[in-house]
């Protein structure tokens, strides 16, 4: 076994992944706050003011990253899945899973921050267009995703018959894209379209950017945190899992003998 | 132990299967009760005038099936599940994914066929339009048939669930956005003179797709609840 292959499955042993996890989350968290300010100053107050849409185009900020994040957390969680029915490798089972209500979380915040967006510029909190109704599908396979992960008792088989289901919505998400956009563009002549990326100032784009960083750092915070506490629940049984519970039930024991 | 060859283990499953629903032949009218209640329900709600409802003729019987198909599909596996029968299934030296093609085409043939026989008649309550009259048949035999290879596969990774209905419309029905899209559409592209040919194409082509990949989708998925 060379030395690369070695140290994949040591970083991959639920022990010391659960270790580096926990080292790493807090620092994701702290950069994604920063940049988050950053972004969201840059975005809110220093970007000029669109000519057409006034302030009200600065939800962009939000609801652009958010809905990147949407895609890019389903297209994680089944590379996953992926992963961890061909491998059967438990830490990708538990990453899958971990990135579905993430995602899920994100693709509420887009769908939320898009239609406060539409009813001032569009005069509709929702219309049947196509980007909406396929964003609005991609929620409902995360719910699908969640709901099957927690219908099932047994956690291994759980996550991967939840995975599958994950795969088997990532073969169908463009199917649904394309057919969501042939059948918008069949009865509706004019949609109002959201600013292209190339058409966007740079003065807009470097706040966006932030932000889009800003969410990924989020992402991977929040999924180390659960994906601890899901090996914690998996590995519940075994010496490493019982020494870290025991070892916090004595800190807490002392700190209330010490207070 | 020598088993058979493939084909005969088909024919058995095929045989067995439409047996077993003929001993139970009145349970068949149950989806087409379904969607005929539907399909009523609807010029309660929104008026008896018929230019209305002529307008979303095609959509209100397509979505009525699709509903009806949606119950029907929890009996795809559940007996077979509850008496072992499955796991047999499962453990025999035959390709799992021909035999759950098998069963699927039984159950597609039982449930969804007697729907689309009825179509014409849930159309003409709504008063549909001449034009879909051909129409909303072509697209439902192209349509229910991958509706029961999508369904199959979500089925069998809830098979041995207590109370799986609601979560089972959860997993499904996002998945029957397209079929839905383009079966819909065909119907009304012709209702407004339009050509309709595109979409029942598309359907075609995604019902040759299903056909192949459905079943071994579904046996994975089944060995991954079974196991």
């Amino acid at each position: 076994m060379n030395s690369l292959t070695l140290w994949f499955h040591k970083i991959g042993s639920p022990r010391t992944f659960y270790r580096i996890a926990g080292a790493v989350a807090p620092w994701c968290y702290g950069a994604a706050l920063a940049l988050g300010a950053v972004g969201l100053y840059g975005g809110l107050v220093l970007a000029p003011t669109d000519y057409q849409q006034g302030d009200a185009y600065r939800i962009i900020f939000i609801h652009v990253p958010c809905a990147w994040m949407g895609l890019f957390a389903y297209i994680f969680m089944a590379a996953n899945a992926f992963i961890a029915l061909v491998w059967r490798i438990k830490l990708s089972e538990i990453l899958s899973m971990a990135s579905a209500p993430v995602g899920a979380a994100f693709t509420f915040i887009t769908l939320v921050t898009g239609s406060l967006w539409g009813k001032p510029m569009w005069g509709t909190w929702w219309t049947w267009d196509a980007r909406l109704t396929s964003e609005l599908v991609l929620l409902f396979l995360y719910l699908g995703v969640i709901g099957l992960y927690h219908a099932i008792e047994d956690r291994r088989q759980a996550a991967r018959a939840a995975g599958f289901l994950a795969l088997i919505g990532i073969v169908n998400l463009p199917i649904v894209h394309f057919s969501v956009n042939w059948w918008n563009t069949l009865h509706q002549g004019s949609t109002v379209r959201l600013l292209g990326p190339s058409k966007i100032d740079a003065a807009m784009l470097w706040p966006l950017l932030t932000m889009a960083l800003a969410t990924h750092l989020y992402f991977f915070g929040s999924l180390l945190l659960r994906t601890r506490i899901g090996l914690l629940e998996l590995d519940g049984g075994k010496d490493w899992a019982r020494s870290i519970a025991l070892g916090e039930s004595h800190e807490r024991a002392g700190a209330r003998t010490h207070g | 132990m020598k088993s058979g060859t493939t084909f005969a283990a088909c024919a058995a499953l095929i045989r067995r299967d439409l047996t077993l629903i003929w001993r139970r032949r009145g349970d068949a009218l149950n989806p087409i009760l379904f969607a005929l209640i539907v399909v009523a329900l609807f010029p309660l709600a929104l008026g008896p005038e018929p230019e209305n409802l002529r307008r979303i003729a095609a959509g209100v019987v397509f979505v009525a099936i699709l509903l009806a198909g949606l119950l029907a599909l929890d009996t795809l596996f559940r007996g077979d599940y509850e008496d072992g029968s499955l796991e047999q299934l499962v453990l025999s030296p035959h390709p799992l994914s021909l035999l759950l093609a098998c069963k699927i085409a039984v159950h597609w043939l039982t449930t969804a066929l007697p729907l689309i026989a009825v179509a014409p008649l849930l159309g003409e309550l709504l008063h549909q339009s001449e034009a879909v009259r051909w129409v909303l048949p072509t697209a439902l035999l192209l349509a229910t048939p991958l509706l029961s290879l999508i369904g199959a596969v979500c089925v069998a990774l809830t098979v041995g669930m207590q109370r799986s209905g609601m979560l089972l419309a959860l997993l499904v029905l996002p998945l029957y956005v397209p079929v839905l899209i383009f079966g819909a559409g065909a119907c009304n592209a012709a209702q407004i003179g339009l050509p309709y040919a595109a979409p029942l194409l598309w359907l075609g082509a995604a019902l040759v797709l299903a056909l192949v990949l459905a079943p071994l989708a579904c046996a994975a998925a089944l060995r991954i609840s079974l196991s």
